[in-house]
C-alpha cells in the first residue's frame, strides 16, 4: 500500500492537470446521453428503469476505456519517464496496481456523474434502486476489465495509437464473445464445452446477468479475477521490456 | 560501493556492453567516456536496474541490482539521460512525489525537497510546469530528484549536456561538493568535464574498458605530453624549427601558422623535459617568441586514439 498510493496519488492528479479529464468526461456524459434517449429511446419505453442505459455501458466503454488506457504506459516510453519510474525504489507490480486504480477511479467519477438520470428516473415513477446500484457496480466492473486489458497492451508499445486500436479489437472480441457472431463460427465444429467457456468469457453476458438485478458473486469475481490475470500479465510485460 | 562484474547485455545481435568490470569507491568521481553507441548509457541503465543484464553481476552497497533491486535502487540517485520528468506536474509538485515514493513522511519531505531545490537553485520556478520550464531548469529539476534522498551512489547521465557556461559550472560545483562522501558516476562527451571534476576518467569503446585512469594518467598517454608549444616571427620560424631538430631530447618538430606567425611544436623522446632547453635555446638565439607553453596533453587526442569512429565501426561491422 504505501508504494501503491503516491503512484495512485499522481496518476490519479495528471488527469485533472490537463484538460484531458474534462473533455473525457463531457465526451462521456454526451454519449452516454446521446445513446440511452436517441438510441435506446429512454422515453418511449414507458418504464421506470435503467436497463436501456445500461446496455449501451459495454459498447462505450469499448472506445471510451482505451482512450484512457493507451496513454498508461506508452506515454512514459516516449517521454523517457520510463527510466524515472522504473529505476525509483518501487515494484513494478506497485506501479502496475497504482496506474490501474487511478484510470478505474477516474472513470469511476465519470459513471458517478451520470446521477442525473438515475434522478430522473427515480422522480418520474418508481424504480428498483437495488437493480441501479447493481447495475452501477457492474458498468464499473467492466470498466476496470477493460482498463486493465488497455492497460497491459499499453505496455507493449511507445505508441499511442497502436495501444487504441489494439485495445479497442481485443476489448472487442471479449465483449462479443457470447454473441451468434463469434458463438455460429465455432458451433458448427468446435466441442459445446468449448463454446461454453468462450461464451463465458462475454462481458456482455455477465454485466446483462448483473443489470438483470442479480450481483451474483460468480460475475463478479469473472471481472475481479479477468482484471488481476491482465494487471499480472502487464507486469510480466513490463519486466520483460527490460531484459528484452 | 559499486561493484561490475563480467557485465554483458546484448540487444538482439547487438552487442551494446561485453564483459564490463568496474569498482567505484566512496570519494571517487569516475567520469565516463566513449563515442556515442559505446554502451555508456546502457551500462548506467544497468546499473540502476532500469535494464537487466545478459550476463554479469553489479552490486550497489552491496545490495545485488537483480536480487535486491528496491534496496539497491534506494541506495542510487539517477539522472537519466535527457532528465525526462513528467511535464505536467510543476517542479514542486514532482518533487513532492519522489519525495513520498522514496518513503519520506510529510515534514522530513518537506525539509528534503527543500534542501533539494537550495543546491540545484531551482526557487524561481518551483511552481511552474516543468514542461514551460528551460532546458537548464529541467536538467537541474532532474539533478534536485536524483540528489533529493542524499543517496551513496549517484549516476548521471551527461549532467550538463544543453547548459550555458554558467549552469555547467553550477552543476559542477555542486558535484565537487557532494563527492567526498558519494561514489559518482558520470557520462559526458566534455572532455574538459573530466578534467574539471573526475578524479578518475574510464573510457569505454564498444562495450569494453579501453582506458582507465586519473585524467592526468590519460593525458600522460597524449603525444603532447611535455611538448612545448611556441609562436615567433615567420621569418625566424626555418632557423627555429633547424635549431629545435637539433635539440637531443627533441624527437620532432611540427610547424603550423595562423595570422601571420609561426607556431612550432616541438615534441620529447619519451620521458624528457623539453621546456627548460627549449626556452634556454631560444633566450641563447634572440627569438622573438611571443607565446611559450609545456603542454599537458590532450585528451581529445588521446581519445581518438584509443576510440573508434562511429563511421570505422560501421566499416568493420560490413566486411
Amino acid at each position: 500500500m504505501k508504494y501503491i498510493w503516491p503512484v495512485f496519488k499522481r496518476e490519479f492528479a495528471a488527469y485533472f492537470a490537463t484538460p484531458l479529464a474534462y473533455v473525457f468526461i463531457v465526451i462521456f456524459l454526451f454519449t452516454m446521453g446521446a445513446f440511452t434517449f436517441y438510441v435506446g429511446h429512454f422515453y418511449d419505453n414507458g418504464i421506470a428503469d435503467l436497463s436501456v442505459f445500461f446496455a449501451y455501458h459495454p459498447w462505450l466503454y469499448l472506445f471510451l476505456v482505451p482512450a484512457i488506457s493507451m496513454r498508461l504506459w506508452a506515454e512514459e516510453r516516449r517521454s523517457g519517464t520510463m527510466e524515472l519510474i522504473l529505476t525509483l525504489p518501487v515494484p513494478v507490480w506497485a506501479t502496475v496496481v497504482g496506474k490501474h486504480l487511478a484510470a478505474w477511479a477516474f472513470t469511476g467519477i465519470a459513471l458517478a456523474l451520470t446521477f442525473p438520470i438515475w434522478l430522473t428516473v427515480d422522480y418520474l415513477g418508481s424504480p428498483d434502486n437495488g437493480v441501479i446500484l447493481a447495475s452501477y457496480i457492474g458498468s464499473f466492473l467492466v470498466a476496470g476489465s477493460y482498463m486493465a486489458i488497455g492497460a497491459c497492451i499499453s505496455a507493449t508499445t511507445g505508441n499511442q495509437v497502436i495501444a487504441f486500436v489494439v485495445s479497442v479489437v481485443v476489448c472487442f472480441l471479449f465483449t462479443v464473445s457470447g454473441t451468434p457472431l463469434v458463438l455460429d463460427f465455432f458451433h458448427a465444429w468446435a466441442p459445446v464445452a468449448l463454446t461454453d467457456a468462450i461464451s463465458s468469457f462475454s462481458f456482455v453476458t455477465h454485466f446483462t446477468a448483473i443489470t438483470a438485478g442479480v450481483l451474483d458473486l460468480r460475475d463478479v469475481v469473472f471481472f475481479l479475477s479477468l482484471m488481476a490475470l491482465f494487471l499480472t500479465a502487464n507486469v510480466v510485460v513490463v519486466d520483460m521490456k527490460k531484459s528484452g | 560501493m559499486i561493484e561490475i562484474d563480467g557485465l554483458t547485455r546484448h540487444f538482439g545481435s547487438v552487442t551494446a556492453v561485453a564483459g564490463l568490470s568496474l569498482k567505484v569507491a566512496r570519494g571517487e568521481v569516475l567520469g565516463f567516456l566513449g563515442p556515442n553507441g559505446a554502451g555508456k548509457s546502457t551500462t548506467m541503465k544497468m546499473i540502476t536496474g532500469y535494464l537487466a543484464p545478459s550476463a554479469g553481476r553489479i552490486t550497489v552497497c552491496g545490495h545485488d541490482i537483480e536480487t535486491d533491486t528496491l534496496a539497491a535502487q534506494a541506495a542510487v540517485g539517477y539522472l537519466p539521460e535527457g532528465a525526462p520528468a513528467y511535464g505536467d506536474m510543476t517542479a514542486r509538485q514532482f518533487l513532492a512525489f519522489i519525495a513520498e515514493v522514496r518513503g519520506f513522511k510529510s515534514a522530513e519531505a518537506k525539509t528534503r525537497v527543500a534542501a533539494s531545490v537550495e543546491k540545484t537553485e531551482l526557487a524561481p520556478v518551483l511552481d511552474q510546469p516543468i514542461e514551460t520550464l528551460s532546458k537548464g531548469f529541467k536538467r537541474r529539476v532532474g539533478v534536485a530528484q536524483a540528489i533529493l534522498h542524499d543517496p551513496p551512489v549517484l549516476i548521471m547521465d551527461e549532467p550538463t549536456d544543453g547548459l550555458d557556461p554558467n549552469q555547467k559550472h553550477s552543476v559542477r560545483s555542486l558535484i565537487r561538493a557532494m563527492a567526498p562522501e558519494k561514489a559518482i558516476i558520470i557520462s559526458t562527451h566534455l572532455l574538459e568535464e573530466v578534467d574539471a571534476i573526475c578524479t578518475r576518467a574510464v573510457i569505454i569503446d564498444r562495450g569494453t574498458i579501453v582506458a582507465d585512469g586519473t585524467p592526468g594518467e590519460l593525458l600522460a598517454r597524449s603525444r603532447y605530453h611535455n611538448a612545448v608549444t611556441l609562436t615567433l616571427p615567420p621569418a625566424q620560424a626555418d632557423a627555429a624549427v633547424a635549431k629545435l631538430k637539433a635539440l637531443p631530447a627533441v624527437a620532432g618538430v611540427e610547424r603550423s601558422g595562423r595570422n601571420g606567425v609561426a607556431s612550432l611544436t616541438a615534441f620529447p623522446k619519451s620521458g624528457a623535459l623539453l621546456i627548460e632547453t627549449v626556452s634556454a635555446l631560444a633566450l641563447r638565439e634572440s627569438w622573438a617568441v611571443q607565446e611559450m607553453y609545456a603542454e599537458p596533453g590532450r585528451l581529445d587526442e588521446v581519445f581518438r586514439a584509443i576510440t573508434t569512429s562511429d563511421a570505422a565501426r560501421a566499416k568493420a561491422a560490413r566486411t
